[in-house]
């Protein structure tokens, strides 16, 4: 496996970085670093930047300016060095609808260059209760099934950073809840990185252990949710959400 | 979650791999094909109508004119040919666009699929497809109309050769604008091809164009494979020059053809236009 950094490197480094379309802002200079193991939450309201934040990561994007530097591979310039060692899920994005879910977990495989597939293929699927499904098209499966089996593709190659875009959006609360617990199960069972974009606070309180905030393209916010929580004086995360989404961007006290 | 041995999860990495996504792309596309007979038929409907139409219009006029008597072979040759380079391109094109209607190219995009990777698998898919399409529609020009494209010989291999390239060319042209303008310039990956189809002198000679316009004709690849044609089914002579010509343009072309795709793929990550194409 490449290692671009040795395996030294934080496993996610953002310096500087900023991107425009055209006139408008969509990320403006942030900065950051992931330790390994760790969940970290990406918040905000729409607009904020987190969609483009992580297509940045993952070198979908080119940023206008500063760096994206993923296991220490700048991922404007050599993002194929690490790409195997990462993945990605949303609910948002399909996979081939047509094909059947062992299709897709084999074609996402040999993307991903998985050793012995047709094993990882039965060990995914055999934890994400996949194995009666696997003969079934994609298309013709429930939301919730074809969450499982996005959350499939995204662990077939077992990424050491795992990006995720509302992962439970769209699930009723007891799949959503039983998401969650494999999530958590994977970060500690692999060591992974995760880095979550989500709406649902109480997922974000239960699964991160830091929350990065952004609003319009700026980090306004950037430590553990319990201490989040006390700084606003509030009981929970969803109304500390609120109280900065009905504030000023400016606000000088968020940004200290 | 219970975690697995690293050393067995590891990734396969260097030329091993890289036709491992190759391979994994093909197997993709080829699962669409199988999975929907509409689609197979699909492949075949239009060139299967093309050839009829053309070939009961060879045998009215051969029976009605000297020149279409003597000249039998020609109209079906070129409907022949010239759905080879429209079939080879839509086959890359529509491969392609598949991605975009599953909303799966940001799947794609991310995951270590090499552009050059990408592009091969489509060149094989093409090919596959355009081996569904034509055998059926060759031996029914074989049955029906006593035309055999295999007895052109190593012609027909330096025709479909030539005409296979460009047909990638355009496929390269094709999806690059796309990519950069999302499925609002679908219609041009569907399109494309029809404006070589005066420009190449399919049915006709180049000296049948006005002067000015039969430099445009001679600089494009195609144009020397449907000359050839006519000379073996005029005068039975296989004038290899003609082939090298087409063949250096080629070269020329899919270089070009490459280069407008991964600029156009180079201005989508720029534009951000890969993440609204994907979801």
């Amino acid at each position: 496996m490449y290692q671009a950094d040795g395996g030294r490197a934080p496993p996610v480094e953002v310096r500087a970085l900023r991107k425009m379309y055209g006139e408008v802002v969509a990320v403006d200079g942030i900065g950051f670093s992931l330790q390994a193991g760790t969940i970290t939450a990406l918040l905000g309201g729409n607009g904020a930047g987190k969609t483009t934040t992580i297509a940045m990561l993952m070198g979908l994007v080119v940023p206008t300016s500063g760096d994206v530097r993923v296991f220490g591979a700048d991922m404007a310039r050599e993002r194929h060095k690490v790409l195997h060692r990462m993945n990605f899920e949303s609910p948002y994005v399909d996979v081939p609808m047509r094909l059947t879910v062992r299709q897709n977990l084999e074609v996402f495989g040999r993307l991903y260059g998985v050793r012995d597939l047709r094993g990882r293929i039965g060990e995914v699927a055999q934890e994400l209760r996949l194995t009666d499904l696997l003969d079934r098209p994609y298309g013709k499966l429930s939301a919730g099934q074809k969450t499982r089996v996005s959350l499939a593709k995204a662990l077939v190659n077992a990424p050491e950073l795992l990006l995720l875009d509302e992962p439970t959006a769209s699930l009723d609360p007891d799949t959503a809840d039983w998401v969650r617990s494999r999530l958590e199960d994977y970060r500690q069972t692999h060591a992974a990185t995760v880095v979550l974009a989500s709406h649902n606070m109480s997922e974000v309180e239960r699964l991160a252990g830091r929350v990065i905030m952004l609003e319009k393209g700026r980090i306004i916010a950037d430590e553990t949710p319990q201490a989040l929580i006390g700084r606003f004086g509030r009981t929970n995360l969803e109304e500390v959400f609120l109280a900065i989404a009905r504030r000023g961007a400016d606000d000088a006290e968020l940004r200290s | 979650m219970s975690g697995a041995s690293t050393s067995r999860l590891r990734a396969q990495v260097g030329p091993t791999a890289s036709a491992g996504r190759i391979w994994g792309m093909v197997l993709r596309y080829w699962y669409v094909i199988r999975s929907s007979w509409p689609r197979t038929a699909e492949l075949i409907y239009w060139p299967l109508v093309q050839m009829l139409m053309w070939g009961f219009l060879q045998i009215y006029l051969a029976q009605t004119t000297s020149f279409a008597g003597k000249a039998a072979g020609l109209f079906i040759g070129g409907v022949l040919l010239w759905d080879i380079l429209v079939r080879s391109q839509l086959g890359f094109a529509v491969a392609f666009l598949e991605e975009i209607w599953s909303r799966n190219l940001g799947h794609l995009m991310m995951s270590p699929l090499r552009p050059t990777e990408l592009v091969t698998a489509l060149t094989i898919v093409s090919l596959v497809k355009l081996l569904v399409a034509m055998v059926p529609v060759a031996l029914l020009a074989y049955l029906f109309f006593d035309f055999n494209v295999l007895s052109l010989g190593i012609a027909f291999a330096a025709f479909f050769a030539n005409l296979v390239i460009m047909s990638w060319s355009l496929g390269l042209v094709s999806t690059g604008v796309v990519l950069r303008w999302g499925l609002g310039a679908e219609s041009f990956a569907w399109l494309i091809a029809f404006v070589f189809l005066p420009l190449s002198c399919v049915y006709y000679p180049v000296t049948t164009l006005p002067g000015w316009l039969q430099p445009v004709a001679l600089a494009l690849p195609p144009t020397y494979v449907f000359e050839g044609l006519r000379a073996i089914v005029l005068n039975g002579a296989f004038d290899a020059q003609l082939m090298v010509k087409a063949f250096v343009l080629n070269l020329i072309y899919f270089a070009l053809g490459f280069a407008a795709f991964a600029y156009f793929l180079h201005r989508a990550r720029v534009q951000g236009s890969l993440v609204q194409m994907g979801e």
